[in-house]
């Protein structure tokens, strides 16, 4: 199967769509001609034009309170933050009417939009090119929220999204967007809800987020020749969350490890831990484990950015640890 | 034109006068039943303001959408929302035009074109925006109205709204009811530019009109404008409408300490539907037992909205997590 980049799956997805959905456009700043600052629309200007590849001024809450009356009125609008640090001004029009409008309106409006922006901490951005925030959403109700760790997952969650009828976070590690790998040319879609065993194992599992997974593997990779058989599992949507997958993983292993780069308080590994006490205890051999990140601001020099970050030594740790318990 | 002060039909000028009732009696006795405790939420009236609701609309077609505000009773009922639907929705029953699940601040009827009422201030400028967005996009020539007041001026929102509808050439008529007062805070302690639509031409290059909101005729015509306008790919437009709620800011509020006797006095001599009336009469529309035909099926519509609403279940509690997600999902 042919190779391609995390970044090319995704803008294939979203080219694929663009020829079959006229009522898609996107807007965000440089997503014009300039194609995107991380290439997501790049060449799609000279097909579409401006109607719908649309630059904006810099009004985060405008143009994504505009993008949810075009939801309402038969478009699909794809917001591009390029950095999804930018989501936060427009809060009040994400919590407060793109997540609630369907309810509120019993149904009968869509809000079929997509949020997309690179998340994570790498390559010095500093505090305000770094945030994560799927915590955030995860918790209000009415968002659907990927972080895809791979370009296959990449194209297929961004086709569900540009197809469904719901607001959806679709989430791009930076450190993930040249990473290459195998991609079908035939059309497919993947589902919200279905976690991904991405390593089959029986002495503990590893729940991984986003780029989380592919450092986890690597390391249980090298555990592998110490005789340590992980199980790793990638959520790939973190709304709607996958614990089915998850419950059935703990109950073959006995051991749980939640590996996340962003903050540990009210996040996604207290919950997925909350709700395998509720209905899982039983099978548990060890308490459940959560790696995070250093709950902080993210620093700028990189001798300050790595000692925030979970490595592969703090991984390692982590899961020997829990073997051992 | 149309709209025109000395147009020949009768029938459209009156049927202003029809709405405007029907507004008045319906929030008449939504407050009412709010002092009866038949309204569990808050209750926030348009009396005083029926002018401009029923003016804009007039223009509409029932495929245009409009956008709303807290005070959205009266954009409710000239955009075709039944006074049932909207009487049994404040009463949180299922037959109400949320199922129930909105109350005063947040009625709907997608359907006929009501995206809509918001109890957050800003928001419906920014959604009107974006339904004119759409209908650029798809080549529709349905155009969008968003109705917010002068608390909505100040806010980020509307200067975000108003800049990228007029950048973008949007087909939407914004509509600021100033009625002097953000909740109970002056527009005369907010802003330097009481003038919007000086402020709007000089900021975004957008045509606007500076109307009395007392005035439906005068409404109307600035409304026909503004849709002619936008349904011909000419862009958005805003209009100002001066005006005056005569009642709290919401039913059982304390509503003394910021605004005076003689202000309100003043104003309630001006009311939009008395006005309206001795035009109509003068000019030869309609006589005096016409329009106290209209006040009686007023009365008579309303009456029947509240006792159907009264008479109607509240919404099965199994229910109260449903639609979260669009169907099927």
């Amino acid at each position: 199967m042919r190779e391609i980049t995390y970044t090319e799956a995704a803008r294939e997805a979203l080219t694929e769509q663009m020829a079959v959905d006229p009522s898609i456009f996107v807007v965000g700043e440089g997503i014009g001609e300039r194609g995107g600052n991380f290439n997501t629309t790049l060449g799609l200007y000279e097909k579409y034009g401006p109607m719908r590849l649309r630059d904006t001024p810099i009004v985060e809450r405008g143009f994504v309170g505009l993008c949810a009356g075009a939801a309402m009125t038969g478009s699909r609008p794809v917001v591009d933050f390029m950095f999804i640090d930018f989501i936060l001004d427009s809060m009040g029009e994400l919590l407060n009417q793109i997540s609630k409008i369907q309810y509120m309106s019993s149904g009968r409006i869509k809000m079929p939009i997509v949020l997309r922006g690179c998340i994570g901490i790498g390559g010095a951005a500093a505090t305000h090119h770094s945030g994560s925030y799927y915590p955030l959403f995860v918790h209000i109700p009415g968002f659907r929220v990927a972080t895809p760790s791979n370009p296959y997952d990449a194209k297929g969650l961004l086709k569900t999204a540009l197809t469904g009828d719901d607001p959806v976070l679709f989430l791009e590690h930076k450190l993930l967007l040249n990473r290459r790998g195998p991609v079908p040319e035939e059309e497919y879609k993947l589902p919200f809800g279905q976690a991904a065993v991405i390593r089959e194992g029986s002495d503990a599992t590893v729940v991984a987020l986003a780029v989380m997974a592919p450092k986890v593997l690597d390391v249980c990779d090298a555990l592998a020749k110490d005789g340590l058989d992980i199980e790793v599992i990638d959520p790939r949507t973190l709304a709607p969350l996958d614990m089915a997958t998850i419950l059935e993983s703990v109950g073959k292993t006995g051991r749980l490890l939640i590996a996340d780069e962003t903050f540990g308080p009210c996040g996604i590994g207290a919950e997925i831990s909350a709700q395998v006490m509720e209905q899982g205890f039983d099978d548990l051999d060890a308490p459940i484990a959560r790696l995070n990140g250093v709950h902080t601001p993210t620093p700028y020099s990189p001798s300050l950015e790595s000692a925030i970050i979970p490595d592969n030594a703090a991984i390692e740790k982590a899961i020997r640890d829990l073997v051992a318990e | 034109m149309a709209n025109d002060r000395t147009a020949s039909s009768s029938e459209p000028l009156v049927a202003l006068y029809r709405m405007m009732v029907l507004i008045r009696r319906t929030e008449e006795q939504l407050a009412r039943a709010h002092q009866m405790g038949l309204v569990p939420g808050p209750c926030h009236t348009y009396v005083g303001e029926e002018a401009i609701a029923t003016g804009v609309c007039a223009n509409l077609r029932a495929d245009d959408v409009v956008f709303s505000t807290h005070r959205g009773h009266g954009h409710a009922l000239a955009k075709g929302v039944s006074p049932r639907a909207v009487a049994a929705e404040l009463m949180g029953k299922a037959t109400g035009c949320s199922q129930g699940r909105g109350g005063s601040m947040h009625l709907f009827a997608p359907e006929i074109g009501l995206m809509g009422t918001s109890g957050i201030v800003g928001p419906s400028i920014l959604q009107g925006a974006g339904a004119g967005y759409s209908f650029k996009l798809l080549g529709s020539d349905q155009v969008s109205v968003a109705f917010f007041g002068d608390g909505a001026v100040s806010n980020g929102a509307f200067h975000e709204g108003l800049n990228l509808a007029a950048i973008w050439d949007l087909p939407v008529i914004f509509v600021c009811e100033d009625n002097m007062y953000a909740t109970e805070v002056a527009f005369r302690d907010a802003t330097r530019v009481q003038d919007v639509a000086q402020r709007v031409r000089a900021s975004y290059d957008m045509v606007a009109a500076r109307v009395d909101g007392n005035d439906v005729l005068a409404v109307r015509q600035a409304a026909e404008e503004a849709v002619a306008r936008a349904r011909a790919g000419d862009g958005p437009s805003l209009i100002d409408c001066k005006t005056y709620r005569t009642r709290p800011h919401a039913e059982g509020m304390r509503d003394g300490g910021y605004r005076s006797a003689e202000e309100m006095a003043a104003w309630k001599q001006r009311d939009p539907i008395a006005a309206h009336a001795a035009w109509l009469i003068e000019a030869g529309h309609a006589s005096a037992a016409d329009l106290e035909a209209i006040e009686a099926e007023a009365t008579t519509t309303v009456n029947d909205a509240i006792e159907f609403a009264r008479s109607s279940p509240f919404p099965d509690p199994s229910t109260a997590a449903d639609f979260i997600f669009s169907a099927g999902a």
